[in-house]
């Protein structure tokens, strides 16, 4: 008894209880509420008495016109926001690895960080704006070189490249960070070798740099993986409107309207149920491939 | 080294540095655009004359935007919740951090309590239990429904115990020979070791807790309660005019809905735009440190 109170442990499990108290209530706790995806569930009578209807809540959605419409959209918007989201970043980051005026660089790379730290709140009220197609200024543009206004927000042809381009937008400058540390880990001698063989920037960029970067291309390709399903919620919320849920409503929208505006809660969780578990599978390939391709570890 | 130019290398880099510069304007005009909106008369700004300088500048509609009292009340819901927030955030990720960061050899625990804090990483209840267990804890409609649920930043932690990790582990033993705890080791020794690494953490904290619009937006049932950032989305994003009372319809008339909008998202981006420039220069080191491992 005493030897254990002597336990030299007892002060980092200490340090660890309040973050595991929360843990247990705001992250555990919810996983318990997963039971009323299985439920008729009714607020007044609570998880314990509300009615078990087994599977018939994902029959239901099953059954709906929409939902393979609404997956496809999550999953088709997704891939092109990781494709498109991870080229962009590396050319990027390769052109900021040519400039050789550390001021010019660094001026550069204040800015294009910066609409990653603004919420879609901020920036989506920004496109609203610009994009309108009475009063927006890209469409101004577009009327003074005799192109007809386009309704980008409204149009179903169009919503799909504004989100996927957007989203670029808000964060291919702060996704540099990752290349450019990579860029800067790449031995030097290895160039200094490379210009004696004669090589000029456009095979030393061939040869060397882009090898170089390989490792860390690898790794952000296979974690995206984890994202299949994270077509971005606070983005597609905010600009989104019913004209477009064709080709924009996605799975997180599609759960918030039918849980808290249409109040079928069981309903709800069994698709946040779908898609968390999904999620599950796809996050454990990418971190089991990160592991196996790069020997990366979260921890 | 003095490096001869050819012409192909020349023209190359003339044409990189004039498309990352634009690249960089790209990311900047349009907010400035807006704020040239923001400063401009209702007539210009609604006949489309604006374009990256206020025309006919005015300050009528920060002058509209600030005396309501939804608008600055939610300033003040947000400034509490960035306040709390971020020292719940800092503290919790401090503290679970350190312990995370023993080897297991010297935490034989480590492990298990890694594993608790992943899991919530990959796996979550979804939307609707969230709701529910904010619900049934009571504390629906208080700043501790934005703060307790986001209390563990998991992602933040990582960042911070590989930074730990980084550390020599001379300076450790050195504390512990000198017969500090573990108490003592972290405050006295780690935490301010690692500036870098927390100035980044602090970074993110901030600017999460201030652009959180979702959790305010459903935790909140009056929205005299909601934070910055929910109330816009509820007037600038929804155009939702039951949230406009009659007197300032009345204003509105004179200040044009754009305009207004335009300063409203200006001020809700300004607390972003002012501690930016000072972090900016340690969350490039702070997330490099903390990712890169031995």
């Amino acid at each position: 008894m005493l030897q254990k109170i002597k336990s030299p442990y007892w002060p980092l499990h200490l340090m660890l209880l309040p973050g595991v108290l929360l843990v247990l209530v705001f992250s555990y706790g919810p996983l318990f509420g997963i039971v009323i995806a299985f439920q008729r569930f009714l607020p007044a009578k609570g998880f314990f008495d509300s009615q078990w209807i087994g599977l018939d809540n994902f029959r239901y959605v099953l059954d709906l016109p929409d939902s393979s419409r609404i997956l496809w959209n999550t999953v088709i918007i997704a891939f092109f926001k990781i494709v498109v989201g991870f080229i962009v970043p590396v050319v990027v980051s390769l052109l900021l690895n040519e400039v050789r005026k550390e001021m010019f660089k660094r001026s550069i790379q204040t800015m294009i960080y910066l609409p990653h730290f603004l919420s879609w709140i901020i920036l989506g009220g920004i496109l609203i704006d610009i994009l309108s197609p009475s009063s927006g200024i890209v469409n101004q543009f577009l009327v003074w070189f005799g192109i007809e206004p386009i309704y980008f927000l409204g149009d179903n042809a169009w919503f799909r490249p504004v989100l996927v381009l957007s989203d670029v937008w808000k964060e291919f400058g702060f996704n540099t960070i990752v290349y450019l540390a990579a860029l800067t880990s790449i031995n030097p001698s290895l160039y200094e070798a490379a210009i004696v063989d004669g090589a000029g920037r456009w095979k030393q960029t061939l040869h060397i740099t882009l090898p170089g970067m390989m490792p860390i291309i690898v790794l952000t390709l296979t974690l995206s993986l984890g994202n299949v399903l994270n077509a971005g919620f606070d983005q597609v919320f905010n600009l989104y409107s019913p004209q477009v849920y064709e080709t924009g409503d996605i799975i997180d929208t599609f759960v918030y309207r039918i849980g808290l505006v249409d109040a079928q809660y069981g309903v709800a969780t069994a698709v946040g149920l779908f898609k968390s578990v999904v999620s599950l599978v796809f996050i454990s390939a990418s971190y089991y491939l990160a592991y196996r391709l790069a020997n990366y570890r979260i921890f | 080294m003095v490096e001869h130019l050819g012409f192909g290398r020349r023209l190359f880099l003339g044409v990189n540095y004039a498309a990352l510069a634009a690249l960089a304007l790209l990311c900047l005009l349009p907010l400035i655009h807006v704020l040239a909106i923001s400063f401009s008369s209702s007539q210009a700004a609604t006949a489309g004359l604006v374009k990256l300088w206020p025309v006919e500048f005015t300050v009528s509609s920060y002058e509209f935007v600030l005396a309501k009292p939804a608008f600055t009340q939610s300033i003040g819901v947000s400034l509490q919740r960035v306040l709390l927030g971020v020292l719940v955030n800092m503290l919790l990720t401090v503290l679970i951090a350190y312990p995370l960061a023993k080897e297991a050899k010297k935490f034989p625990y480590r492990t298990a309590y890694v594993w608790f804090f992943v899991i919530t990483m990959l796996f979550h209840g979804g939307l609707i239990p969230l709701y529910m267990t904010v619900k049934y804890t009571g504390i629906m409609n208080t700043l501790w429904a934005l703060v307790l649920p986001n209390a563990v930043p998991v992602f933040n932690v990582v960042l911070l115990l590989n930074f730990f990790r980084g550390l020599p582990k001379e300076l450790e033993e050195a504390a512990f020979m000198d017969g500090a705890g573990h108490w003592t080791t972290l405050w006295r020794v780690m935490v301010p070791l690692s500036a870098p690494a927390l100035a980044t953490i602090t970074l993110f904290a901030t600017v999460g807790h201030w652009n959180a619009w979702f959790d305010g937006l459903i935790f909140m049932n009056s929205p005299d309660n909601y934070p910055l950032q929910s109330y816009l989305q509820t007037v600038v994003i929804n155009r939702d005019l039951s949230l406009v009372s009659s007197s300032d319809l009345k204003a509105l008339a004179e200040v044009s809905d754009r305009t207004a909008k335009a300063a409203q998202i200006f001020l809700g981006a300004l607390p972003i735009l002012l501690v930016y420039p000072f972090l900016q220069r340690f969350f490039m080191k702070g997330i490099v440190l903390g990712s890169v491992k031995e």
